[in-house]
């Protein structure tokens, strides 16, 4: 190999450039949206979700509750299909 | 093109029997030459091919110089390689050619075969099978930086992916370079064999080692390992590799002394290669979706071989179900080495009970039927059984047995510590769940110590250990 010739080597990824994704704007309020509640199902996960249920509500707010099968594993994709068919925002609950 | 009918040589002046022939080329009527280093030699030839190139030595498959052939109706009728008299006349069927020279020279070695060369050569001839992208770094930068700049690595230096390297990887399978190996996680990205291959160059394996690189990888993508899971966990777990069956030996494993530490490049670079596809094409890093808490040092990469020589009970992969003397690689979650120092016990019941006194500490104490986790039996406590005349069956039933928890000891609150199981109808609890403990035999002749790798959370909502047979894979 001549001196200055440029070394070439192998893509070891996947050659596609990340999808860009960008949140949606925050909206300036929740009224007249349609708010989820999304569990992970871990442990304690809805202790967190029914305080925020018991708050939204109480503000005359409509929500609806979702819960992936398995913390463990991706969300089904039929779930996150109805949850983005139904729902304008979603709060999800991490746990532990 | 050779010639429909006629001689053709192949020569290089750097050969001392290529010169002592040159004059009796000159004597052959219609001869076709091809120099490999010198377009002036031989002399008196009229025009002599100059195939420094090479192409026209590999379309020859020229081995030696010289090479003389004579073809006949288009194709190749008869081939002499170096001098003989008596063959170069029979060839050309000249009687008294060659008549001043001694009877028999050996040729040189074709240039076609010079390392240097060889590897040019094999780019040339196959690197239009690489679809990979080329990335190309200027001679001013350093290599390995440029890898670790680009976020490659996994914070160790690198084998620098080049082409040629990635088809000298690939002469290790049979398998097509654009074949799909599997979808990796997190992304869900097929793999194919060549990209399996360029990690595996990375990670510093050998080319025999990638059939076993390549089951890794099909198991570790299955839906029962569930990679994406181990990945993202808080815990500390990883995918770990352990090999059985006769392939282990065949790439020098090693299943003995330091069995899961440093010192062996399979063992070393085989687990390593899974974590880089992990890395690299399914895009699973830390600080994104591996979101472990601690992580643990073999997340660098972890795979051994079970010891079956030594071992009083059939291989891991026979009791999974697999033919004897099939190679296998068994994947599963696991996280950092607990060892089990046990010196006292000389009967297997107490070593049992010893064996699962530790093991009830995997995750905490205090759970029961959540982790999974992988026991080894060092060959000083496995002469124990072995002397007992216990079967692997009778091992199972009696570690099950020393594993089953007194709800009253492991639910919230016993002991004074708040976490544990909840309440519950059953008096006592198995630690693990059916098939949730692997056992297999490796380490040291010496020393009576056991090993755990604790696990992860077990079976369909979590990972179940998965083996795959490697052969298919060669």
């Amino acid at each position: 190999m001549a001196l200055n010739a440029p070394l070439v080597f192998l893509d070891p990824t996947d050659e596609s450039r990340p999808a860009a994704r960008t949140a949606i704007d925050r909206p300036a309020s929740l009224d007249g949206l349609r708010i989820g509640l999304l569990d992970i199902n871990k442990a304690r996960g809805n202790v967190f979700l029914d305080r925020v249920e018991q708050l939204l509500t109480g503000q005359g707010l409509a929500v609806a509750r979702y819960a992936k099968p398995t913390f463990t594993r991706p969300m089904p994709p039929d779930l996150r299909r109805e949850i983005t068919a139904h729902c304008d925002v979603v709060i999800e609950a991490l746990a532990d | 093109m050779p010639p429909e009918d006629g001689l053709v040589v192949v020569v290089k002046q750097d050969c001392p029997t290529c010169r002592l022939v040159e004059p009796v080329l000159a004597a052959l009527p219609g001869l076709t030459v091809w120099s490999q280093d010198d377009p002036g030699f031989p002399a008196g030839v009229g025009a002599v091919g100059d195939d420094r190139a090479l192409d026209v030595s590999v379309g020859l498959d020229i081995e030696t110089v010289p090479t003389l052939i004579r073809f006949a109706g288009g194709r190749e009728a008869e081939r002499t390689v170096g001098w003989s008299r008596a063959a170069w006349r029979e060839l050309t069927g000249i009687d008294d050619l060659g008549a001043d020279l001694p009877e028999h020279r050996p040729g040189c070695g074709s240039r076609t075969l010079d390392p240097d060369v060889a590897d040019e050569l094999l780019v040339r001839r196959a690197g239009h099978t690489l679809a990979a992208r080329r990335i190309e770094v200027s001679a001013l930068e350093d290599e390995a930086e440029a890898m670790f700049d680009r976020g490659l690595t996994d914070g160790l230096p690198v084998v620098t992916p080049t082409p040629v390297r990635v088809l000298r990887m690939l002469a290790g399978t049979s398998h097509p370079a654009d074949e799909v190996v599997a979808v990796v996680p997190p992304n869900l990205v097929e793999v194919t064999v060549e990209k399996v291959a360029v990690n595996a160059v990375m990670a510093g394996c050998r080319p025999e080692y990638l059939p076993v690189v390549l089951a890794a990888v099909a198991a570790a993508c299955s839906e029962t390992f569930n990679a994406h899971g181990v990945l993202a966990t808080m815990w500390n777990a990883g995918p770990a590799i352990l090999v059985n069956g006769p392939v282990a030996a065949e790439i020098g494993m090693n299943a003995k002394g330091n069995v899961l530490g440093q010192g062996n490049r399979a063992n070393s670079t085989i687990g390593r290669a899974l974590q880089l596809v992990i890395r690299n094409v399914g895009g699973g890093r830390p600080g994104g979706v591996d979101r472990a808490t601690f992580g643990n040092p073999g997340k660098v990469g972890l795979c051994f071989a079970e010891d079956e020589a030594g071992s009083p009970w059939e291989p891991l992969s026979v009791s999974r179900g697999f033919a004897p003397g099939s190679s296998t690689v068994t994947v599963f979650a696991a996280e950092g080495p607990v060892g089990i120092l046990e010196q006292i016990s000389r009967t297997p019941e107490s070593i049992t009970r010893s064996l699962a006194s530790t093991l009830r500490v995997v995750g905490h104490p205090k759970t029961a039927l959540f982790f999974d986790a992988t026991l080894l039996i060092g060959p000083e406590h496995a002469r124990i059984y072995a002397d007992a005349g216990w079967d692997r069956a009778r091992l199972t039933a009696a570690l099950d047995e020393a594993l089953l928890l007194d709800r009253a000891d492991v639910e919230r609150g016993a002991r004074g510590i708040e976490d544990g199981m909840l309440p519950g109808p059953e008096r006592r609890l198995p630690k693990f769940r059916p098939g949730g403990l692997l056992v297999a035999h490796a380490g040291a002749d010496a020393g009576q110590i056991s090993t755990i790798l604790g696990g992860w959370v077990g079976g369909p909502a979590g990972s179940s250990p998965t083996t795959l047979e490697v052969d298919p894979w060669r």
